[in-house]
């Protein structure tokens, strides 16, 4: 018997599941299989997997992270890998050096893009944009889809064209020479 | 306003409107704040969540547009109306466990809701009816704007929001859409496209969020990453993939009406039969069977019902709520037994 999945290799693996009320077996390879519950445990919450996550760290530094205490609230490092919790918004830069690799992990980023509470000024909106546009052309590129990484090749060049026409339309402004 | 008043009202996001409603339920836009300095409720003290709840309860008076909303501390509801506001989508199942100085602070149209001293300080969030996703972050964004000139949010301008938990830092925001997804789930597609979400960093979750079963052939799809990407990007992100999803059930759909028709006709007349005359039903199964009826109306193929009736009924049978419609407790079986009571008179009213 030939996987049902793939279709190439030998099933070995029988799975029965019961959707709504709807006997459904399942016959696969190994590897289709193996595959298969790596999908289903991916449907566990990703923040049980946090405090996993930061035991990544290099164990020659065990020591001295686990003393750090953030100054403001009192939680150690320590407490953080227990609990997969910050104390407070100052514990972010009390772990800095931790947290950092940590965001990146978890997020593929450790840059903030979006807006903040202070006053969003329009040219930083407009370089977010941009910023945006250009990763989902490098997305694009990825994937080989060429068609799509042209179009958004040509809204990045358009946009960056207004951009510098208003920056030199705002100069004029300041001038008076409006 | 009192919380008995929701009862006879239908959330906004049940209407049953906006694009797309027949295969999205609703579009929801959450924000996670916190006020600067002062610790995560998890790790405060009394006296310390005590100063979060009134500073938030003092800003959210000196917004006018707020002034209309009521405030509801949790050590003021019961466990049923607790409960009742889970079923309605309007407060998180984490937000009912005990914990001192929590508050839930709720408009009348059900669009806002915010939650104080949840995992974070500040939990907003804002749904609407339909595939509506931008429309929910503009009326957040302006919200948002407002509070941050009231408190101090704790920010760093390289690392954006500061939350409890590092999965929500950056934009703080998650942006989930509810999709009823029938088609995908009779052709057996669904794995294959749940597996495609993953893939791209979005999860899936089941009807109330974190943890939760998928049921009824629904599945809330919302954003993992928070951090390196503008607000307006994640959504912009996110409503590419439903579209995408949107696309694919309607082939489904429309391959399963051609193809099958009498089989599908056959299964959705008989899942409103059954709906028509039980005299016990377990919340489970009308789920289940309401689902078909939808997909049923959805298609043409039922005429006499429309969609806000059945949104409705998917709340109105779930356990809090039936209790507090007979105003008592009742057991499992009495529930049973009024939840079939209950459809059958909502749904026999067109032919009496």
């Amino acid at each position: 018997m030939l996987c049902d999945i793939c279709g190439k290799n030998q099933a070995t693996v029988h799975l029965t599941e019961i959707i709504d009320e709807q006997m459904n077996e399942l016959h696969l390879c190994e590897d289709c299989a193996r595959q298969k519950s790596a999908q289903m445990e991916q449907q566990f919450g990703l923040s049980d997997l946090l405090a996993g996550l930061a035991e990544f760290e290099k164990p020659a530094k065990e020591a001295e992270s686990i003393s750090l205490k953030c100054s403001n609230c009192g939680l150690t490092h320590a407490d953080f890998k227990k609990i997969g919790r910050l104390g407070c918004g100052e514990c972010y830069t009390s772990f800095k050096k931790y947290l950092g690799p940590l965001l990146k992990r978890i997020h593929g980023s450790n840059q903030h893009m979006g807006k903040s509470p202070l006053k969003v000024t329009k040219v930083l909106k407009k370089k977010i944009d941009l910023q945006d546009l250009r990763n989902s052309l490098q997305k694009a590129i990825e994937q080989e889809a060429f068609e799509e990484a042209a179009k958004i090749r040509d809204q990045i060049r358009e946009m960056e064209r207004k951009f510098s026409q208003e920056q030199s339309n705002d100069t004029e402004e300041k001038d008076g020479t409006k | 306003m009192g919380l008995n008043d929701l009862l006879n009202h239908t959330s906004e996001w049940l209407k049953g409107t906006g694009p797309h409603s027949d295969i999205v339920i609703s579009s929801r836009v959450r924000l996670a704040r916190n006020i600067d300095k002062l610790p995560f409720p998890h790790w405060g003290n009394k006296k310390q969540s005590e100063q979060v709840l009134k500073a938030i309860e003092e800003a959210i008076q000196r917004i006018d547009y707020l002034k209309p909303t009521t405030v509801f501390k949790l050590s003021d509801i019961d466990s049923l109306d607790k409960q009742f506001l889970i079923e309605r989508h309007l407060m998180s199942i984490e937000h009912a466990q005990k914990a001192d100085n929590k508050a839930i602070v709720i408009d009348e149209d059900e669009v806002l809701t915010i939650m104080i001293n949840e995992e974070d300080h500040i939990r907003m969030q804002v749904m609407q009816s339909g595939f509506n996703l931008f429309e929910a972050w503009n009326i957040i964004n302006k919200i948002d704007d407002s509070l941050a000139k009231e408190l101090r949010i704790a920010f760093l301008p390289d690392w954006g929001y500061l939350t409890a938990c590092p999965t929500n830092t950056g934009t703080g925001m998650r942006g989930s859409v509810m999709l009823h997804l029938p088609a995908l789930v009779i052709t057996r597609q669904i794995d294959r496209v749940l597996a495609a979400i993953s893939k791209l960093s979005f999860t899936t979750r089941g009807l109330y969020g974190e943890g939760t079963q998928a049921s009824g052939n629904f599945f809330q799809i919302s954003n993992q990453v928070s951090l390196g990407h503008s607000e307006e990007g994640i959504i912009d992100n996110l409503t590419g993939l439903i579209r995408q999803i949107i696309e694919q059930e309607n082939q489904a759909r429309q391959a399963m009406f051609s193809k099958n028709q009498a089989v599908l006709e056959d299964r959705i007349n008989r899942s409103l039969g059954i709906l028509r005359s039980a005299h016990i039903i377990s919340s489970q199964e009308t789920i289940e069977l309401l689902s078909m009826v939808r997909l049923g109306a959805d298609l043409g193929i039922i005429k006499d019902i429309d969609r806000r009736r059945i949104n409705e009924l998917f709340i109105i049978t779930l356990p809090a709520h039936l209790q507090k419609t007979e105003n008592k407790k009742l057991t499992s079986i009495e529930r049973d037994v009024k939840r079939a009571e209950l459809i059958r008179n909502k749904l026999n009213l067109s032919e009496a």
